[in-house]
């Protein structure tokens, strides 16, 4: 802190000398606290300054749940930060609001960014320009207990690949007590968390129909595989009795308890399940369904430059998103985060293929798929409400499906309006 | 049948004149007062647990460990934000304290006109969610350059239709006869107020102060609106801050919560024993 | 402190000062200790809640300037179905819980206060929720209320061979398992306010009713009841107030799926927390906030009108 005092000092006294020479500039980084990701862009700022000397980064976190409303209150109270760091579903409202500001061509040029990136980077783009760019990508795979599985008499090195053989190794693995209370889960059952992305752009796709239409203005899996995807879902809880909704209230907690054999999670979840002593597990691509088809769902957490930036702080700000958008920075995030880079070349080393907790996530994003949220927690929401109709009040899932996607429908036109 | 007049009345109970119906009561009560605090118990011992404890529900940890406690203090800013969070909630509650009591007692004890509308016009407050008011608060903080400072975050508290409302109820159980007594020996208003009125009614003050203090002590969703410098981060802010970077380690937040409740705790008991002291200031007088 | 200001410079003294009758004074003084107080609320409290009325007829989102909608969004909310849902959870919250809590409240406070040995011990034991973190404690409840292998209370059933009870996870049991909840974490507060109003009542009056031979009942219907009024009202309106504004401990209950599941246990408070702090819809949030603040208007009015002095 004194260092980077004196060498501000120091910057202004040489540029008072030589009259006209760039100043220290101070930007300002906004991002959720997450401990690994504050740690890991410490390390990034840190870097960055080293090589820009005449650039200061200050890093301000707040807690997820408030971020949004922060950054929303900030902008219009005209007090937003240079750069900072948005989910994917939530650009629509912050282009439309006026927080981001594209995104220079000449700065970032939109060719080397899509042969560079991952397809999905074009979540991104808003008419002719884009918005941000990722430093990581996210996508989900199949986590299952070893302890849990040897016990069953399953073999741990041969986690399942199809639904079939998910349904037969939750079966194996779900325990219950003499009551018929379920004790063991042998699959997590939870809406909230990964399930309704599960069910969304996986399960639908498996079950032969498609979510939505291509630019997510649609709703379709009213029509065709949602049905189906619901049904296979919710048999888990009211047929085969493997799993159930809040079990241990959310199915990471389940499963880091050592109470559940499987579960859908994402990338991110790697830092937390990494703590976990009592027992090994292991990671594995999502189940294909009878045909063969895979699917995934990949999401990501993107840096955009604020609006008010201008002049010399938004030359910085370009700066400071170019080196956390660079393969160095990507680096680094993996190392310290556990998320895959966003550019191809840095994700796809041979090292990382071969590592066995990464390549089940690699290999998922050649074939994921991004949903367009235009309001995230809402549309989860359906998601939650419609498994709920089905598990807790008996409906049918034709007749859930069909008011979710009313109900879904009736949200994406309200924010196109 | 209050302490005071049990005193004045009858003898200290001995053994052999209790009732079996006292015991009774006695023993329900204490009853349902463990039962109250059974989840505290859990706080606490969830706090001295590690990860793969935390969903084994036995209220004695296996092997209770200090770790998580100095893990959270072990974070240089924790002393810092207790240390705003003493700050802000004694001044709101000083505040409070003299404010509240003050209007409270006006509308209780004044005769004039527009005292009903403006008694319903400070209650009516309390009928719009807090949440609907900080998007503006905010932006009047920006206006004014208040944002990130310690001004910012108590401003909308400094005083409370909560306390005008307890106050004035209290106050109108104040005798009329004491107030003029005062008034005949030359007294002006105020110090009518301070001085006669003000130590009768000083066990609601206390419990008035009490709560403020603890609402303020426990405020989360305005402070973490409002500042942006961790420096300034109240109790509630950083521990959450600290325990949501964690991906919800419960006994990390346990471990928060108990240190956030040991203080205020300490406290109540201080200002437990005040609200004896003053029941008796007030017997002696009545 | 603020005392010597007050006497020295507000008020003005001298010659006009002691024309004035001791009822006009009394006036002047009554409107010298309000001043200071009604700019605060007026610019604090009731500015923005005249923006709220104002942002209830625009499609405000913080991020676009307002534009003025007329009645589109009460329209909208009279028409929304989960609108009458959350309007009923919010007055079965209210009907229910008031009552209760305020039953179990004086029963504790009157019998506490008759209690000696280890008085001070017992009072801290039910005030101590009301110090803790509502997050963190709701977390302990949520595993209270789990099913097997976890729950508490579910183990106990169990025990018994009683078949588990789903509690939060359920449509029909999770509004009374938050209701426990909230009355367990408002009791405190409610047992110190009776107390204290207890406390307040002159010792002298029951030394009367003694001598004048009343018994036991006679002194809680004729003395404590009546005494106690001014503590009532204030409980039953500001309790009031708090179960119609219930959203700490739903929130925190039933993080995962806000509101319960379908919604069963969301009260109006959490239903404007989410339309303002979830889809930024203000406009929208502001009509439901308008809706509220008339609600508790006339509820408090009406509870202050049954309960006035007569």
């Amino acid at each position: 802190m004194r260092n980077r005092f004196m060498l501000a000092g120091l910057a202004a006294g040489i540029s008072l000398l030589t009259l006209g020479a760039a100043q220290a500039v101070e930007i300002e980084y906004w991002q959720y606290a997450y401990e690994t990701r504050v740690t890991a862009m410490d390390q990034l700022i840190a870097n960055f300054e080293k090589a820009n000397p005449d650039i200061t980064v200050k890093q301000t976190t707040f807690p997820y749940d408030d971020y949004q409303t922060r950054v929303i209150a900030a902008k219009a109270a005209g007090q937003g930060p240079d750069v900072l760091q948005l989910f994917y579903g939530w650009l629509d409202k912050f282009q439309s609001g006026g927080v981001l500001q594209p995104l220079s061509p000449t700065a970032f040029p939109h060719d080397a960014i899509e042969a560079d990136f991952f397809p999905i980077v074009t979540a991104m783009k808003r008419g002719d320009d884009y918005y941000g760019l990722p430093t990581a990508v996210r996508s989900l795979a199949l986590f299952y207990n070893k302890k849990l599985f040897e016990e069953a008499g399953l073999d741990p090195s041969k986690p399942p690949q199809t639904l079939d053989e998910l349904v037969a190794a939750a079966v194996a693995t779900a325990k219950h007590d003499a009551a018929g209370n379920l004790i063991s889960e042998g699959i997590t059952m939870d809406m909230a968390g990964q399930d309704h992305q599960w069910w969304r752009e996986v399960l639908t796709r498996q079950f032969g129909g498609v979510p939505y239409s291509d630019d997510y203005r649609t709703v379709k899996y009213g029509e065709k595989g949602g049905v189906e995807a619901l049904k296979f879902y919710t048999d888990l809880q009211t047929e085969q009795k493997v799993g159930q909704t809040g079990f241990m209230d959310e199915g990471q907690a389940a499963f880091r308890g050592g109470m559940a054999a499987m579960t859908i999670d994402g990338t991110f979840r790697l830092g937390s399940f990494k703590t976990i002593d009592q027992f090994e597990w292991g990671v594995t691509e999502l189940p294909a369904n009878a045909d063969g088809t895979r699917s995934n769902y990949a999401s990501y957490f993107a840096n955009g430059i604020g609006a008010s930036a201008q002049g010399e702080e938004l030359a910085a700000a370009e700066k400071f998103l170019a080196y956390v958008s660079s393969p160095e920075a990507m680096q680094i995030w993996l190392d310290v985060v556990g998320e895959l880079p966003a550019r191809k070349s840095a994700a796809l080393t041979e090292k990382n293929l071969a590592d066995p907790i990464l390549s089940p996530f690699l290999k998922a994003l050649d074939y994921a798929h991004t949903t367009q949220f235009v309001d995230e927690a809402g549309q989860r929401q359906v998601a939650i409400d419609m498994a709920n109709r089905v598990l807790l009040e008996g409906q049918s899932p034709a007749d859930s499906v069909a008011e979710a996607a009313t109900a879904e429908q009736a949200i994406i036109d309200a924010a196109a309006k | 049948m209050t302490t005071i007049a049990a005193d004045a009345v009858r003898q200290p109970l001995k053994f052999g004149r209790i009732r079996p119906g006292q015991i009774l009561i006695w023993t329900l009560l204490l009853l349902g007062g463990l039962l109250m605090v059974m989840p505290i118990l859990y706080m606490f011992s969830t706090s001295l647990k590690t990860a793969s404890q935390v969903y084994d529900l036995r209220l004695i940890p296996a092997a209770p460990s200090f770790d998580n406690y100095v893990k959270v203090l072990s974070d240089g800013n924790f002393l810092r934000w207790f240390g705003n969070s003493t700050f802000i909630a004694t001044t709101v509650t000083l505040s409070n304290v003299f404010f509240d009591s003050l209007v409270g007692y006006t509308l209780a004890k004044f005769e004039f006109r527009g005292r009903y509308f403006i008694f319903l016009a400070i209650l009516s407050t309390l009928m719009i969610p807090t949440e609907m008011l900080v998007i503006p608060w905010y932006l009047m903080s920006s206006q004014l350059h208040w944002l990130d400072s310690y001004w910012g975050i108590m401003f909308p508290g400094m005083m409370t239709a909560f306390g005008t409302f307890l106050m004035k109820q209290f106050f109108e159980t104040v005798p009329d006869d004491f107030l003029e007594a005062a008034r005949i020996d030359g007294l002006n208003e105020f110090q009518i107020w301070w001085k006669v009125a003000m130590p009768l009614v000083a066990p609601a003050l206390s419990a008035l102060a009490i709560f403020t203090f603890l609402g303020n002590w426990t405020a989360f969703f305005w402070p973490l609106i409002v500042t942006t410098s961790r420096e300034l981060y109240t109790l509630p802010v950083g521990l959450s801050s600290f325990s949501d970077a964690q991906d919800t380690r419960w006994e990390m937040i346990m471990t928060g919560a108990a240190l956030a409740t040991i203080p205020t705790l300490v406290v109540f008991l201080v200002l437990q024993r005040f609200i004896v002291r003053g029941v008796m200031l007030a017997g002696l007088k009545g | 402190m603020a005392q010597g200001a007050i006497t020295d410079d507000t008020v003005p003294r001298g010659r006009a000062w002691d024309r004035f009758s001791i009822r006009t004074k009394r006036v002047i003084w009554a409107w010298a200790f309000l001043a200071l107080p009604i700019i605060f609320y007026g610019w604090i409290r009731f500015y923005p809640t005249f923006q709220a009325f104002w942002i209830s007829f625009t499609d405000w989102d913080i991020l676009k300037p307002a534009q003025f909608v007329g009645l589109e969004n009460y329209d909208k909310l009279v028409h929304d179905p989960q609108f009458w849902k959350v309007f009923r959870n919010t007055f079965t919250y209210l009907i229910v819980g008031t009552p209760i809590s305020l039953v179990i409240a004086f029963l504790v406070a009157y019998y506490l206060d008759r209690v000696r040995f280890m008085h001070g011990f017992i009072r801290a034991l039910y005030f101590l929720p009301f110090l803790t973190t509502a997050a963190a404690l709701a977390w302990v409840w949520r595993w209270i209320y789990q099913p097997v292998p976890v729950g508490l209370i579910n183990g106990l059933l169990s025990q018994f061979g009683i078949p588990q009870q789903p509690f939060l996870k359920s449509t029909t049991q999770g509004l009374p398992a938050i209701m426990v909840t909230a009355i367990w974490a408002g009791l405190g507060f409610q047992v110190i306010i009776f107390l204290a109003g207890l406390r307040a009542i002159p010792s002298t009056y029951y030394e009367a009713a003694r001598i004048d031979g009343l018994g036991e009942g006679a002194i809680l219907r004729k003395i404590t009841l009546p005494l106690l009024k001014p503590t009532t009202v204030f409980l039953v309106v500001f309790s009031s107030i708090g179960f119609l504004r219930i959203f700490d401990s739903v929130y925190n209950m039933t993080s995962n799926d806000p509101g319960g599941p379908l919604g069963s246990t969301k009260p109006i408070v959490l239903m404007i927390y989410q339309t303002a702090f979830s889809s930024f819809d203000m406009g929208y949030a502001a009509a439901q906030t308008v809706v509220l603040f008339t609600i508790l208007l006339i509820v408090s009015l009406l509870q202050l009108f049954v309960l006035r002095n007569r």
